[in-house]
């Protein structure tokens, strides 16, 4: 029962996760259509972001994990 | 963003509404199974058998990946049983009666408890990667005692000693550490000899990498004193990405899983924690203590800032050591789809998708390697910046 529990939590995560960094990646490629010469920046800035939720969905995993 | 929108769409409410009917469906037809097993014993009597016969198995796939995730006192490089062939390190424990050191081949592979080491008038055990004291006298064939605490899983009794042993992964961790420095040593040399001349060989490879790290990495978030702290950035990322892709080769020298490891994972973290803590400057500690918000709102905010503190260098350690466990089981998980399905049919699949998410890893490897870098110089930047103007 706590397995399907724990499944279900970091099926959650995975959602939450996948929204916060589609909309990034989104984003990001919108604005280097926009302007291609900024595109190593703004690369960069959406790694750190997708790092941070990423960390937030990964710290969902581990707490079901141990679970 | 509003989602606003996202919540009121047509199409998201015939999703949500099909999700919803999907799931009494299921809790539907649970009942129904139950109920039919209830009827016929025997069938039931049948169908947990050949359930606990698939749950033995998956068990097995368990253990397989917790083993290869996991630390060892051996390295093992192929066969299994008597063809085993590997590398036995060496154990080296602090006991009550000092440090007691003897190669791991002293265990024959034992990871049951079952096989007892005398050693400097000690008796040892091994149980599920862990060196125990031995009990005196044994249970069912094993020297550990078993109990089961109050959530119902197995706790072992035995005391332990410290083990301070070179297990697989430490060995990894020496031999990145040769690896690295045979590189740099040579690398730096070349830069000595060859001074003001075009890089050639080594050189010329690792310096677009060193270039990246001060362009990409320092300067932007440290500014002008970046100098200092090149050094230390440049060595964490060079360790966690060499350290990544030998965890990726599947034979001798790589195989562990350092950074998936959560202690090397911490003392990374906790070095940055160190860096910070010693460069912060007045405006930082003073961002912190004496935050710049309305007097009544200090006391919530002041321990807000001082668990900040912490829980940077926490998301770092749980971050890379998420990342790369997560990688490994994948893989292993993918690889384990033949046996499973236990029909060779699958592995074709198997094969493709194991290569799919090992060539997707490797850009994990960087990527985390590159993240732990940035992260630990924008929050080293954000300890030394200069202006305090709130």
């Amino acid at each position: 029962m706590t397995g399907t529990l724990a499944a279900i939590g970091a099926g959650l995560a995975a959602i939450g996760a996948g929204l916060g960094i589609g909309k990034i990646g989104g984003s990001a490629m919108e604005s280097i259509a926009r302007q291609p010469e900024a595109a190593s920046k703004i690369q960069t800035a959406m790694l750190i972001a997708a790092a941070f939720i990423e960390a937030v969905a990964l710290f969902a995993v581990v707490v079901s994990l141990i679970a | 963003m509003k989602f606003s929108h996202f919540l009121t769409s047509k199409k998201m409410s015939a999703v949500a509404f099909f999700a919803v009917f999907l799931l009494f469906l299921n809790a539907n037809a649970r009942q129904h199974e139950s109920e039919g097993a209830e009827d016929s014993s025997a069938v039931m009597r049948a169908e947990t058998g050949h359930a606990q016969e698939k749950d033995e198995g998956k068990f097995e796939i368990n253990n397989f990946i917790f083993h290869h995730i996991g630390d060892a006192h051996e390295f093992h490089f192929w066969g299994e049983g008597e063809n085993w062939t590997g590398l036995h390190l060496p154990i080296i424990l602090y006991t009550d009666k000092g440090l007691v050191t003897f190669n791991s081949k002293a265990f024959a592979l034992d990871n049951d408890g079952t096989k007892v080491v005398e050693k400097g008038g000690m008796r040892f055990v091994r149980a599920h990667g862990k060196i125990y004291y031995a009990a005196d006298a044994a249970e069912h064939g094993s020297y550990v005692h078993h109990e089961k605490n109050e959530k119902g899983e197995e706790v072992i009794l035995n005391k332990k000693p410290l083990d301070f042993s070179i297990t697989k992964n430490v060995f990894t961790i020496f031999f990145s550490v040769i690896l690295l420095l045979v590189i740099f040593l040579s690398v730096a040399k070349s830069y000595k000899r060859r001074e003001g001349k075009a890089p050639k060989g080594l050189q010329s490879f690792l310096e677009p990498i060193i270039l990246f790290v001060r362009d990409d990495i320092a300067k932007p978030n440290l500014g002008h004193k970046y100098e200092r702290y090149m050094p230390y950035l440049l060595t964490v990322f060079f360790f966690i990405w060499l350290n990544n892709m030998l965890g990726l080769v599947p034979f001798f020298p790589g195989g562990a899983n350092v950074t998936g490891n959560i202690a090397v994972t911490m003392v990374l973290a906790i070095v940055t924690l160190v860096i910070i803590l010693f460069s912060g400057n007045k405006y930082y500690w003073g961002h912190i203590f004496n935050p710049p918000v309305p007097w009544w709102l200090k006391p919530l905010m002041i321990p807000v800032e001082i668990i900040g503190i912490f829980t940077k260098p926490f998301a770092l350690m749980i971050r890379l050591f998420a990342n790369i466990t997560a990688g490994h089981i994948l893989v292993l998980s993918l690889l384990c789809l033949v046996f499973i399905f236990n029909s060779l049919a699958i592995a074709p699949a198997s094969v493709f998708f194991v290569i799919f998410i090992s060539t997707i890893e490797l850009l994990v490897a960087f990527i985390q390697a590159f993240i732990f870098t940035i992260l630990s110089a924008l929050f080293i930047g954000m300890a030394i910046e200069e202006h305090a103007d709130h």
